[in-house]
């Protein structure tokens, strides 16, 4: 059914999966939300440890937290694809426990974007925690609250605006990452080829028709999620002030 | 479960106008996350040099016709592709577009013993799309004007190795070092010529000779060392019976004449 309907749309009919189906989108899809459940289930308490402790590690490690702004994603995936290979420590541990190579496959690219989008997500979740004040928890505490319950009911609550945009910002990253899935994921279509590598392939290839409606969908959406961001954010103002 | 922002019984905090969004955005991230991924067991990955990606297609329909088994295909530069099957790339079969790396995977038990065979020999051309820039002998390299001369990668792409041992052979390496510019592998080389960004540049014989316009001249065999491209059936495909069958069909006369019709010269 679906390759019939492929076909049709293309001039070239080929019988075996290529680049040009949507495979790529539900990949990148699905290694996003992946990659931003997880970071939102490391990021909260790294976040919250960094926003509340005042250890002299807590400089050191905001830097290491913040190095995938700078740092170029072919450094990132050099020693990625080190660690994950089947001689790398990741990879060799990872073997040994019965899992499949970590290298060019889907768990490494959740890895690789999981260390890749960690700013994006800790960051806007430590300021959110930051700006919180310490008032509102103690006068939780004064109330008897306990600690994991004072953060649950009144630390998260009140950074929502942060959790927002940390899940927004971490899952479009992952989107468009590009340097680090190419260099760790191997381009295998139906399993690690993402959106921006599927672009790069057809770009190569001289298939641009095809680059320009995965580009076109993904300016799209980028745009459509910054959009909404930026729209929650003045709103948020607006009735701040009001 | 739970959500996250569930009042506890310790405190009333304010209206939360917003707490709508953040749940259903972890929802639709959680309904992502459980996608199936798509896996069929008839498919044979392939590595392939770049130079070869549009014939291996052809032989892959023919063979999808044939047979009923696809191929999926990931192409790159022989030196590339290499490395990642060293690291553990899934791929079952890899057709380099060199013997090297065949012979150095065998050795190194990373492909099947006796597996390995010579499946094409491949042609360089330079090539330009506008239609009279290349002549037949090749003189726009010594006379001619242009900024840009694209080849592949000089020390991963087999075919960037044959570029500069051709312009080695014909003493203009030094001379046009400032103008090459280089592709990852010969596909990125195509895209640098075909796009106009550089006006000449080193490519497949194949290539040049499925573009629609341009001139190309074809560099004699002897300027530069035998580009010999060797299959070999890699060790995660060796129960793989599709890929072994594939293996095979890639010497029957079906896929010969496919590769040589494209340009190649067939052993």
């Amino acid at each position: 059914m679906l390759r019939k309907a492929q076909a049709r749309r293309h001039p070239s009919p080929l019988p075996f999966r290529v680049t040009m189906d949507t495979t790529p989108i539900w990949i990148t899809l699905r290694l996003a939300a992946v990659s931003t459940l997880i970071l939102l289930m490391l990021g909260t308490p790294l976040a919250w440890w960094l926003a509340r402790t005042r250890a002299w590690i807590k400089t050191p490690i905001e830097a290491v937290v913040a190095l995938p702004l700078v740092l170029p994603p072919t450094v990132l995936g050099f020693y990625l694809l080190i660690a994950l290979g089947p001689d790398g420590w990741l990879g060799a541990t990872w073997l040994a426990l019965g899992g499949a190579s970590l290298a060019f496959s889907f768990t490494g690219l959740v890895i690789g974007s999981v260390l890749y989008s960690l700013p994006f997500v800790v960051q806007p979740l430590q300021n959110a925690f930051e700006s919180q004040g310490a008032r509102p928890l103690e006068a939780a505490a004064t109330l008897g609250a306990a600690p994991f319950d004072r953060f649950i009911t009144v630390a998260v609550p009140l950074a929502r605006r942060g959790f927002i945009t940390a899940t927004t910002l971490g899952f479009a990253h992952t989107v468009g990452e590009f340097g680090v899935v190419l260099m760790i994921g191997g381009n295998i279509p139906g399993k690690t080829q993402v959106l921006s590598i599927a672009i790069y392939d057809h770009v190569e290839t001289l298939e641009y028709a095809q680059a320009h409606g995965l580009s076109i969908g993904l300016l799209a959406f980028s745009f459509a999620i910054l959009f909404m961001l930026a729209l929650m954010n003045r709103r948020h103002a607006r009735r701040a002030v009001a | 479960m739970t959500s996250l922002y569930t009042p506890g019984t310790c405190i009333r905090h304010r209206a939360r106008p917003n707490s709508g969004h953040l749940g259903s955005l972890l929802c639709v991230l959680c309904v992502l996350a459980l996608l199936p991924q798509t896996a069929d067991a008839d498919e044979v990955h392939v590595a392939v040099a770049a130079n070869f990606l549009v014939t291996l297609r052809e032989i892959g329909a023919e063979f999808h016709r044939q047979q009923g088994h696809s191929l999926v295909i990931s192409s790159g530069s022989t030196g590339k592709l290499y490395a990642q099957i060293t690291h553990g790339a899934p791929y079952e079969v890899f057709l380099a577009a060199d013997a090297q790396r065949p012979q150095r995977l065998e050795k190194e038990a990373y492909a099947v013993t006796g597996s390995r065979f010579t499946y094409a020999r491949g042609r360089l051309a330079l090539w330009s799309r506008e239609p009279a820039r290349v002549d037949a002998a090749g003189q726009v390299l010594v006379t001619g004007k242009f900024s840009h001369l694209a080849m592949a990668n000089v020390r991963t792409a087999p075919y960037g190795v044959a570029a500069k041992e051709t312009l080695v052979h014909m003493g203009l390496w030094e001379r046009l070092a400032p103008n090459i510019v280089q592709g990852e592998d010969i596909g990125q080389a195509l895209q640098f010529v075909e796009s106009g960004s550089a006006e000449v540049g080193f490519v497949a014989l194949a290539q040049a000779k499925k573009r629609a316009t341009g001139s190309y001249w074809l560099v004699p065999q002897e300027y530069h060392a035998p580009l010999t491209q060797q299959a070999v059936l890699l060790r995660r495909g060796s129960k793989h019976a599709a890929a072994r069958a594939f293996m095979d069909f890639l010497r029957s006369t079906a896929a010969r004449q496919i590769i040589q019709r494209d340009g190649y010269d067939v052993p």
